[in-house]
């Protein structure tokens, strides 16, 4: 028993897990992320895991993570961890680089056998060798532990050598100084209907726990500081649910019911999981044969009179393009979700980017506006996807909302919202047996056309992609009206840009240096701007959450700086849409393609040159 | 049943009712206006309100149809009608969904949209207009062109194997399948009528004549002066009898169908095969839309019409239950579910 037990307070930990895909990682870490939450800490995580569902047993392919921040404040995951659970050695070879010098290594010699170190690529033992010199390496008998415990409760060898990860976690749980009773109630609520296994996984874990009491490394352990957020009810919740769950509650608010056409793809498939869950909201949810068909449902069920939507990723998005230049035609509403990945082609499937702008903005036939919004974080996934629904329903036009891997995946604490402070949502619905109603007779002010719903009595009309008359909506192939229709569908959409919610500048209002960014990277910006404070220079900072239209303060926050520098996760599209957009100002760029966000490190290293 | 989901109109509706106020711009002599008018027709007889008709169409010179009449109506893209008339009638159960397609258009570019409406059963009535033809662009061979067809854009003939659309049909495992002749707009009438009440998704094939790029490409079964010998007139609980003389019939042999003449080697009229569009299995219904001239007849009229559970109907189900049973009746209640805390 360790003697004279200290407890450090720390801000923050970041700890991340990681073993072979089918060991367990992506539980592991959701059980640990919820029960600090649960302990009152703030949460940010991310799961870490390989396009192949099991790749060979101990290979570097098939490792698998899943990184957690708790603490006080956790906007990011966390550039490095300070405590890598590794439950093999490919594990630990594959994701070493991003421990912290001087962190926690808890692995298990029990997998560290020939075979094993072979597959990881070792030729020595690392446990052995002087490769983990500069950490701090707790390598106990781990599955030999855990199976003790689990056999001796009457378990088979084979599922009780799975209870390993069980056994490290009640290791870990110890060093943060956690309470067993929340982990155990969140097991037997997960194994409700086998109470054996949880039974067993709970004894696994408190013999972890009390085995890391023993150890004289673990002498003095840490108190992780409690979150520092505004009073509400808090749950964890992933982008890709957020985005589930807000387009619910823009159906709701708006009275028309959800249709989401969807296809499988990494890593938007969780929204079509998510909503399929939920048939007793209403929400119709149809799998379709592609994506195409996807995206083509969702126009028909919008014709109809839904909130219509599709999710997909980049790959998806392509497909949808000619679907979607029909809906900016026919003047539909529809929420487009691209939860970008790695690109082009399939790319890095499972890996995070922001390289779909260019294809959002311009990516299909024609002059085919459409409005463009992205996503700040798992918990703005929900508000986005709202605003996207109320957007393209109040405004009878595709939306399409950018999310990425990154923050559709990871999850955050969201404080929960009450439905009735949303906004409320009013489609122009034409009443029926209005006389004047005619397809493309246009709002004077918003030039929105109204939605006449099949089945309502006297509105019975014909809608295309073939360019129709203004007003009647008859085809036509009349120049000038040609023109007029054209512009009238991108002023429509450009119109927006001062009815939407101003840009808003954090830090400094004016200066030396305008950090420019839009999407998910806004943590780790907001992060690394906090760390380079004191350096006597004005840094602000513009996060786009509206990219088509961009707000009309635009070019009044440009114009207060001296320096603007655009920060994002591919070559600079959204910097080429700026100097499209609003030439008159000198854009430096900060780009990284690497399937990976911005490290807090990276991005100070690159403000610090800005401002030398 | 698709009637119960459907409002029906309170007063009798007359074809111009659905009369459209647009020029109709087919080529004249196309075959394209008998069928039109044949919908015209059979729209006040399905009984339905007017409101709750709805076109779909997707792109080629058949799917302009949705201008010409006067329903609530899609033009859309190439390929794509059968997954945005899925969304339409997935979406509201209370419209009457019409596809006007073409062979082009739903067995080319929305190859994978038709069979998969199909086997979904969704409930929704395809009219495929079969020209074997592109005609909108002009005259290039179809999916349903015959090997060695020579047209624009296969000089030297066609080195591909033609879709049967029935053979398709039935192989994405079609509840309804039905062929007409855009010569008999009374007829095309009829089969839409039955088409219109059968629940689940309904293909009729429309043989329809290209008099611009593909003249005559129906004429081995439609000419007049062997007609009577190349059209089967399928009638439910009928023997299939055809022929000039009324004397030829076919009748079910040991390798499959045979075409045999009554009176002769011992063949009377109850030796022949008795139409049974109802059958659940498809073995025999598969035979007689395979069947084409010089050796059999051409099947017409309702091939296949059998009872299997629709998409549409199964989908709405789920949500029944799911709301009577689900925890969850609002989005409130959703927001809250599982693990929550106050901070």
């Amino acid at each position: 028993m360790a003697q004279n037990k200290q407890i450090h307070e720390k801000d923050s930990v970041v700890v991340k897990f990681v073993g072979d895909s089918g060991d367990g990682m992506q539980l592991l870490g959701t059980l640990f992320s919820d029960t600090a939450a649960l302990m009152g800490n703030d949460i940010a995580t991310f799961p870490d895991y390989p396009a192949e569902i099991r790749a060979p047993h101990n290979s570097i392919a098939g490792v698998s993570g899943f990184q957690v921040h708790i603490g006080k404040e956790t906007r990011i995951i966390g550039d490095s961890c300070d405590v890598l659970v590794a439950m093999n050695p490919a594990s630990l070879k594959a994701n070493l680089k991003w421990v912290r010098k001087g962190g926690v290594i808890l692995t298990d010699i029990d997998a560290y056998n020939a075979g094993a170190l072979e597959k990881a690529g070792y030729s020595s033992n690392p446990l052995e060798d002087s490769t983990l010199s500069s950490y701090m390496v707790v390598s106990p008998a781990i599955t030999t532990m855990a199976k003790e415990t689990a056999m001796a409760l009457g378990m088979d060898v084979k599922d009780a050598a799975r209870t390993k990860n069980m056994f490290c976690l009640g290791m870990i749980y110890y060093i943060f100084n956690f309470d067993l009773d929340i982990p155990f109630k969140l097991l037997d609520k997960r194994f409700a209907k086998k109470p054996g296994v949880s039974d067993v996984n709970k004894k696994v874990m408190e013999k972890g726990f009390n085995f890391a009491e023993t150890l004289e490394v673990f002498a003095s352990t840490c108190h992780i500081a409690k979150v520092n957020l505004p009073k509400g009810r808090y749950r964890n919740i992933t982008g890709n649910t957020a985005t589930a769950w807000g387009l619910l509650a823009a159906a709701e608010r708006s009275g028309h019911k959800l249709f989401l056409g969807s296809y499988p793809i990494t890593p938007a498939t969780d929204i079509l999981i998510e909503l399929a869950k939920h048939k007793s909201l209403g929400a119709k949810v149809f799998q379709a044969e592609d994506e195409i068909a996807g995206i083509c449902s969702a126009i028909g069920a919008s014709f109809a009179g839904a909130l219509a939507c599709t999710s997909t990723s980049g790959p998806g998005l392509s497909l949808k393009t000619e679907a979607l230049g029909l809906a900016v035609m026919a003047e539909l509403p529809l929420v487009v979700v691209d939860v970008q990945r790695g690109g082009p082609s399939t790319g890095l499937p499972t890996k995070t980017e922001q390289a779909d702008l260019g294809m959002a903005l311009f990516g299909r036939n024609g002059e085919a506006q459409c409005i463009v919004v992205a996503a700040a974080s798992p918990g703005d996934c929900f508000y986005q996807a709202f605003n996207a629904a109320k957007l393209a329903m109040e405004n009878m036009t595709p939306v399409i909302l950018l999310t990425d891997g990154y923050i559709g995946q990871g999850s955050e604490l969201f404080r929960i919202p009450k439905i009735a402070d949303m906004p409320t949502i009013t489609p122009p619905v034409a009443k029926a047996n209005d006389p004047d109603y005619t397809p493309y007779r246009r709002d004077a002010e918003t030039l929105v056309r109204q939605w006449a719903i099949p089945g309502t009595e006297g509105l019975r009309h014909r809608i295309g992609g073939l360019e129709k008359t203004d007003i009647y909506g008859a085809v036509s192939t009349d120049p000038q009206n040609h023109a007029l229709m054209v512009q009238n569908r991108k002023d429509k959409v450009m119109r927006l840009a001062s009815r939407i919610p101003k840009q808003e500048v954090m830090g400094e209002p004016e200066g030396d240096l305008l950090l420019v960014s839009w999407g998910s990277t806004k943590g780790q910006i907001q992060t690394a701007i906090k760390e380079v404070q004191g350096t006597g220079k004005k840094i602000g900072h513009a996060h786009f959450t509206n990219i088509m239209p961009l707000p009309a303060n635009t070019a009044d926050i440009f114009k207060r700086f001296k320096n603007i520098l655009v920060c994002e996760l591919n070559g600079g599209q959204f910097a080429g849409y700026l100097r499209m957009t609003h030439p008159q100002y000198q854009y430096q760029q900060c780009n990284k393609i690497q399937g990976l966000p911005f490290t807090v490190e990276e991005l100070v290293n690159v403000i610090k040159n800005q401002i030398k | 049943m698709s009637y119960n989901t459907i409002e029906r109109s309170k007063e009798q509706l007359t074809k111009e009712d659905f009369a459209s106020d647009q020029m109709v711009k087919w080529c004249p002599g196309c075959g394209n206006h008998a069928i039109l008018a044949a919908i015209e027709n059979v729209f006040p007889q399905i009984g339905y309100k007017k409101e709750n008709f709805c076109f779909v169409s997707g792109i080629g010179c058949s799917s302009r149809f949705p201008y010409y009449v006067n329903t609530y109506g899609f033009h859309s893209i190439h390929g794509r009608a059968n997954a945005i008339a899925t969304g339409v009638r997935l979406f509201n159960r209370g419209l009457s969904v019409w596809v006007a397609t073409g062979d082009g258009d739903s067995l080319a570019i929305g190859g994978n949209h038709f069979i998969h409406v199909i086997r979904r059963n969704i409930d929704i009535n395809i009219m495929l207009f079969n020209n074997e033809i592109y005609g909108l662009t002009k005259g290039q061979y179809s999916p349903t062109s015959p090997l060695g067809k020579v047209t624009k854009s296969s000089p030297q003939g066609t080195i591909e194997h033609p879709f049967t659309v029935g053979e398709l049909v039935l192989g994405a495992q079609g509840t309804f399948f039905a062929r007409v002749l855009d010569t008999n707009s009374k007829f095309i009438s009829e089969v839409m009528l039955e088409a219109a009440k059968h629940d689940g998704t309904s293909v009729v094939e429309m043989l329809q004549n290209c008099i611009i790029f593909n003249d005559g490409a129906h004429k081995y079964i439609t000419a007049k002066e062997n007609r009577d010998d190349t059209q089967l007139y399928l009638k439910q609980g009928e023997p299939m009898i055809f022929g000039k003389d009324r004397n030829k019939g076919i009748k079910l042999g040991e390798h499959g169908l045979e075409v045999v003449t009554v009176g002769e080697n011992g063949i009377a009229e109850t030796d022949l095969l008795v139409h049974d569009m109802y059958r659940f299995d498809p073995g025999i219904h598969l035979m007689l839309a395979k069947m084409k001239p010089p050796h059999f007849p051409i099947a017409l009229g309702v091939i296949r019409s059998a009872n299997a559970p629709t998409y549409d109907q199964l989908l709405a189900n789920q949500i029944d239950e799911a709301q009577a049973t689900g925890k969850i009746k609002c989005v409130d209640d959703l927001l809250n579910s599982g693990d929550t805390w106050e901070i």
